[in-house]
C-alpha cells in the first residue's frame, strides 16, 4: 500500500520514515512476525550506519538463510543473500578483494553458529576485517522451531519436545577463543546501546563480532509459554545484567536466567590483510607491492 | 544536555522515589522539546513495544483496526511527546516516528 492511500486513510499528512533512504521499501512490510526482534536490530544498524556518516557505496551486508537471513533484500546497499551458513566466505571474499570496503554478515544463529561454524572460527582465528551481528533468537526459526546450537538446557522445540538436553554454544567465548578483536552482546531492547556497538563495530579493524538477543515470538515464546515477544522485552529488562569486560566464560545463557550483556573484548590485533602484507614482505623484499594500499 | 535536565523531567512524572530529587537551578532557561509523532498506520503489526516503552506513556493501542488486522497505536497526550525517539529506534516495522516540533514562542524570541 503506498503512503498516498494511507494519507487518504488517517486524513493527516504523513512524512516519509527517517530510515527509507536505507531500506528497499518495495519489500516493506517485511516478514517478520509482530513482536520480533529482527526489525530492532535493522533499525539499530541503519542508525549506527547514518550516524557515522560513511559512504553508503562502500557498505557491503551479506546474509545467510533464516529470518535474519532476510537482512541482506531489505537493505539498500550492496548485499547479498548466499545459500545457508556460507555468509561468512562470501564476505571474505569481498573483504579481501575489496579492502577498503566495509562488510558487514547479517545473519542468525542458526546460519552463522551451526551449520556456518567452521567459517565463523576460521574467520575469526585469521581476523578478517569483516563484521558479524549475529541475531540470536534460541531456534531455528524459519524452518519451524528446531532445536538450534544456541537452544539453551531444558527449552523446548519442535524436535525436543521434552526439553533439550543439549549444551549450548556460548557464542562471546566462541568469538573471543577463536580470535575475535571486539565481542560484544546486547539485547533487542538495548536499543541505543547495540547501535553504539554496532558503531564500533564497523569502525573496528579485525574480525568484530556482536550477538544481538530478540525474542521470537511466534516459536521460541509459544513453544516455551513465555507469552509474546513483548513479554520477551520485558524478561530482557529486568533480567540483563549489564557488565563490561565480564570474562566470556561467565557469560552462559541459561534457560530464562539473568543475561550478561555488554563489551566483552575490545583489543587490537594486525588484521589478516597485514599479516599478508607482512609475510610477503618478508620472504620478497621491496620486490613486493604492497596489497590494499591504492584505490581500486 | 546532562543528567539534571533528565531529572527535571523525572520530577514531572511523579514517580516514587523522585519526588525528593533536588530542583535543577537552570530548569527555566532549559525547554524541554516536544515531538509531533508520525504513525504509519498501515505499516504497523501492533507489537506494542512503543505503547510498553514510551517514557512519557503518550501512546496507546487503538481499538481499531487497520487493514492487516492488527491494532496500531495512537497518540492519546502527544502534547507529553519529548521527542526521545525511544519508539522510533524500537519499532520493529519502521512505522513510527517522531520530527521534532518547532516551538512557536522560541520563533518569536529570534525574532525580537
Amino acid at each position: 500500500m503506498s503512503t498516498v492511500e494511507i494519507v487518504e486513510v488517517r486524513g493527516k499528512v504523513e512524512k516519509e520514515h527517517p530510515m527509507e533512504k536505507l531500506l528497499r521499501m518495495d519489500r516493506i512490510p517485511h516478514i517478520w512476525c509482530p513482536t520480533c526482534g529482527i526489525g530492532t536490530a535493522v533499525k539499530a544498524f541503519a542508525t549506527a550506519l547514518e550516524q557515522l556518516e560513511i559512504d553508503y557505496n562502500n557498505v557491503a551486508v551479506v546474509s545467510g538463510i533464516g529470518c535474519t537471513g532476510r537482512v541482506a533484500g531489505y537493505m539498500k546497499l550492496d548485499s547479498f543473500h548466499t545459500t545457508h551458513g556460507r555468509a561468512v566466505p562470501f564476505a571474505v571474499g569481498l573483504a579481501i578483494a575489496k579492502p577498503k570496503m566495509k562488510v558487514v554478515v547479517f545473519s542468525g544463529d542458526g546460519d552463522l553458529i551451526s551449520i556456518g561454524g567452521n567459517h565463523f572460527i576460521h574467520t575469526a582465528r585469521r581476523n578478517v576485517d569483516i563484521t558479524v551481528i549475529c541475531v540470536n533468537n534460541f531456534i531455528y526459526a524459519m524452518t519451524g522451531g528446531q532445536v538450534a546450537p544456541t537452544t539453551p538446557i531444558l527449552a523446548n522445540s519442535s524436535t525436543t519436545p521434552y526439553g533439550t538436553f543439549e549444551y549450548p554454544f556460548n557464542l562471546p567465548l566462541l568469538a573471543a577463543s577463536s580470535g575475535a578483536v571486539y565481542v560484544a552482546r546486547w539485547t533487542a531492547l538495548h536499543v541505543r546501546r547495540l547501535t553504539n556497538a554496532f558503531a564500533e563495530a564497523l569502525q573496528k579493524r579485525g574480525f568484530s563480532f556482536v550477538e544481538v538477543i530478540a525474542p521470537c515470538s511466534t516459536l521460541y515464546a509459544r513453544r516455551n509459554k513465555l507469552g509474546d515477544g513483548l513479554n520477551l522485552m520485558k524478561f530482557y529488562h529486568d533480567n540483563s545484567i549489564i557488565k563490561h569486560g565480564a570474562d566470556p566464560r561467565e557469560v552462559d545463557i541459561g534457560f530464562q536466567e539473568k543475561i550478561v550483556v555488554g563489551k566483552f573484548v575490545d583489543i587490537e590485533k594486525p588484521t589478516y590483510l597485514d599479516c599478508l602484507n607482512d609475510g610477503y614482505k618478508r620472504v620478497f623484499g621491496d620486490a613486493y607491492k604492497v596489497y590494499g594500499e591504492e584505490d581500486e | 544536555m546532562d543528567s539534571r535536565v533528565i531529572n527535571s523531567r523525572a520530577t514531572t512524572t511523579g514517580r516514587v522515589g523522585m519526588k525528593f530529587w533536588r530542583r535543577p537551578l537552570d530548569t527555566d532557561k532549559i525547554k524541554i522539546p516536544h515531538g509531533e509523532l508520525h504513525i504509519i498506520w498501515e505499516r504497523c503489526k501492533g507489537c506494542g513495544f512503543c505503547v510498553e516503552y514510551c517514557p512519557k506513556e503518550v501512546l496507546e493501542l487503538s481499538t481499531e483496526f487497520n487493514a492487516k488486522g492488527y491494532h496500531p497505536p495512537v497518540a492519546v497526550k502527544e502534547e507529553e511527546c519529548i521527542n526521545c525517539g525511544l519508539c522510533e529506534e524500537l519499532c520493529p516495522e519502521f512505522a513510527i516516528f517522531p520530527v521534532l516540533k518547532e516551538e512557536p514562542e522560541e520563533a518569536e524570541e529570534v525574532k525580537k
